[in-house]
């Protein structure tokens, strides 16, 4: 019985791999036997991995355990901790019983508000040749930040002399004064957030913008975001090696492909949820939109300037920036403008080469960008747009 | 400690209050010898249970604070390499010629500096608190899994150290970052919810007795209120402690709405959110809780 609720569990999306199996029976098996609340705490110890399994979890053990009675103990949420849960539970829930026969994906993936226009987008529908073509291009990317120091050292030629080792040295040879060794900081490159927007204006540039966003994740420190009605961390969906693969798990994911935007407010979730606690702290944080806000301007603004106090960098790609005539009039990107320290374009891959270049910072990235691309670098783009 | 209602009832002895989900983790986390990984908001009591543990268990609590760059040497052990000099200028000196013996005492237990991890393990028992693995990088992590699931540790110069009795390792995260599933999935999960109105009152009439009942009431049903507020930071247990107790301490037995904006620098620490807060009906707040 317990194996099958695990299976109906992977039905749902969390990832209970045999290990955790493992550990969940031996976990009942030390429990008072026969306690439903024994098992349900048990198998939320042993089998989840993360918050959100959790709700997955509560309605999988529901279905499966019955709910009659006794209904599974549910802690109290004094406080919202996300907008995107809110909703998810206002949404209808499909109460069938596992075994049912469908495979149910992710439960946010089935959700749709009434005022939204909440669409799955299949990104299977690109041509096949243009798609192996923009796979090939955008595989070459690796996204890295510019290099910030590390508390950490490793042994160098040159750098602060190192008295550890130095004296290991000397005792090595019995107390012999020995050749000095030195060490340096190590350098590492800064994490990168991608806030991608996905919502109806953007919706021809979502796809190949998440495929960058697919490169980058696989090269290392990047984090992914899209935006449009919701904010929902892709990363973990990004980082499946094939772009195939990972662009399906991203559409599954995602519930607000081409619905409004609502920067002001989803730049604020983040910042709340994600950015505050570390993620933005010291990072490059990259937006890729078109700055249609549907929301609060002034909401943007606000938001924009904290995320412009913690981010060591933030950069806006705008894909309508490139368009002859564009000036940043949109509400949104005019009020967002003045705490983004680089504008630049993000309509084609050469866009994002340059952009790649800025957030690698744009010496580094002078080598790999073209005679045009050059004069691209942040400054003059910046004076040029905010006049 | 052998069923998870006992250990409820010990924890609850040294003023930790601990809910039936919370309780089932710790009594497996101490049956089946697991790690115990505690995610959730600042402030709701993860820490807190790490020393509620070690004095239920009347055990030492050893803190390692994790930070970005920390490594073997600050969280493991190290080698005491002045005093290892100093050793062999002695040795000289009294004219010691047996350079093995020399060698081989050099690396002798009592140079060994034991950083929190080995110490954890030297020390039977104990409850090790590894805080905030998220600001560590995650090689670090790597390191951690040989000692969480082995016990034990390998000293080049000494050989392998084993525990006869794991530590009881409690591990928290803020979750600024995803920690490693190779990681996670050696440790039991546990997710730290704010506590509902009747448990948060209950953790304060326990751990500030001094406190009015009434006083504590109000400060709590305030920080529930404030929690709803859509806030940048909303406050956690401990932010509702400090405040009742800063209240205690200006010799307040009950709150009204004046003193609640002057004291809100306890609870709330982003000046967009004291704005906010003062958007709020206080009176009401206070008036719709036995007012």
């Amino acid at each position: 019985m317990l194996l099958g609720f695990v299976r109906a569990l992977r039905a749902a999306g969390v990832e209970a791999s045999t290990e955790r199996l493992h550990a969940f029976l031996r976990a009942v098996a030390a429990l008072r036997p026969g306690v439903r609340a024994d098992v349900f705490w048990a198998g939320r110890a042993t089998l989840c991995g993360g918050h959100d399994d959790l709700e997955r979890y509560e309605r999988v053990f529901a279905a499966y355990f019955g709910s009659a009675g006794e209904r599974a103990p549910r802690p109290a949420r004094a406080a919202a901790p996300s907008r995107l849960r809110l909703v998810a539970r206002k949404a209808p829930v499909v109460a069938g019983m596992p075994g049912d026969g469908e495979p149910q994906g992710p439960p946010a993936a089935v959700l749709a508000g009434s005022a939204e226009v909440l669409r799955h987008r299949d990104v299977a529908t690109l041509d096949a040749a243009e798609r192996a073509q923009l796979r090939c291009l955008l595989a070459a990317f690796a996204l890295e930040g510019q290099a910030r120091r590390s508390a950490r050292r490793r042994p160098a030629r040159r750098g602060e002399v190192d008295p550890r080792r130095t004296v290991r040295e000397l005792l090595r040879r019995g107390g012999e004064p020995a050749r000095l060794r030195r060490h340096a900081r190590v350098e590492r490159p800064r994490r990168v957030v991608l806030l991608v927007d996905v919502s109806g204006s953007m919706a021809p540039y979502a796809d190949a913008l998440l495929r960058f966003a697919h490169a980058a994740v696989r090269a290392g420190r990047t984090e992914a975001f899209t935006i449009g009605t919701r904010l929902t961390r892709v990363t973990r969906e990004l980082s499946h090696r094939d772009p195939d693969v990972a662009m399906a798990a991203v559409a599954a994911a995602v519930p607000d492909w081409r619905g409004g935007t609502r920067l002001g407010e989803l730049v604020r979730e983040f910042l709340n949820r994600w950015g505050q606690r570390g993620m933005a702290r010291g990072a490059i944080v990259v937006l890729l939109s078109d700055g249609w806000e549907r929301g609060d301007p002034e909401l943007l603004g606000r938001q924009m300037r904290r995320l412009h106090a913690l981010a060591h960098q933030v950069i806006w790609a705008n894909p309508r920036k490139a368009r002859p005539g564009y000036a940043p009039l949109a509400a949104g990107m005019a009020a967002a403008l003045p705490s983004v320290d680089a504008f630049v374009e993000g309509h084609s891959l050469a866009a994002l080469e340059r952009l790649a270049a800025v957030v690698r910072g744009a010496d580094a990235g002078a080598e790999r960008v073209t005679g045009a691309g050059r004069a691209a670098g942040p400054d003059p783009v910046r004076g040029a747009e905010r006049a | 400690m052998d069923d998870p209602e006992r250990v409820r009832a010990r924890l609850e002895e040294t003023g930790y209050l601990v809910d039936e989900g919370l309780a089932v983790t710790c009594f497996l986390a101490l049956r089946l010898h697991r790690p115990l990984f505690c995610e959730g908001d600042a402030g709701v009591g993860k820490t807190a249970l790490a020393a509620a543990l070690a004095e239920a268990l009347g055990a030492p609590l050893i803190r390692l604070q994790c930070h970005e760059g920390i490594d073997a040497s600050q969280a493991l052990y190290d080698w005491d390499f002045p005093r290892q000099l100093l050793h062999l200028r002695a040795a000289e000196a009294a004219g010691v010629t047996d350079a093995e013996r020399l060698e081989s005492e050099l690396y002798d237990r009592r140079f060994l500096i034991a950083r929190p991890l080995l110490r954890a393990l030297q020390t039977q028992p104990s409850v090790l608190l590894v805080d905030e693995i998220d600001r560590a990088d995650d090689e670090f992590e790597a390191f951690l899994l040989e000692l969480l699931s082995e016990h034990s540790v390998t000293i080049p110069e000494l050989g392998t150290l084993r525990a006869e009795e794991p530590p009881v390792a409690v591990l928290t995260s803020n979750r600024t970052r995803e920690v490693h599933d190779a990681l996670k999935r050696r440790c039991l999960y546990h997710w730290f919810d704010h506590p509902s109105f009747a448990r948060e009152l209950a953790i304060v009439r326990r751990r500030l007795p001094r406190v009015s009942a009434r006083l504590a009431e109000q400060v709590t049903a305030l920080v529930q209120a404030l929690r709803g507020a859509d806030l940048i930071k909303p406050p956690g247990v401990a932010e509702t402690l400090d405040w009742a107790e800063a209240l205690d301490a200006l010799g307040a037995n009950e709150l009204d709405a004046d003193l609640a904006l002057a004291t809100l620098g306890s609870v709330l620490k982003y000046r967009e959110d004291t704005e906010r807060a003062r958007g709020l009906d206080i009176t009401a707040v206070l008036a719709a809780r036995g007012g």
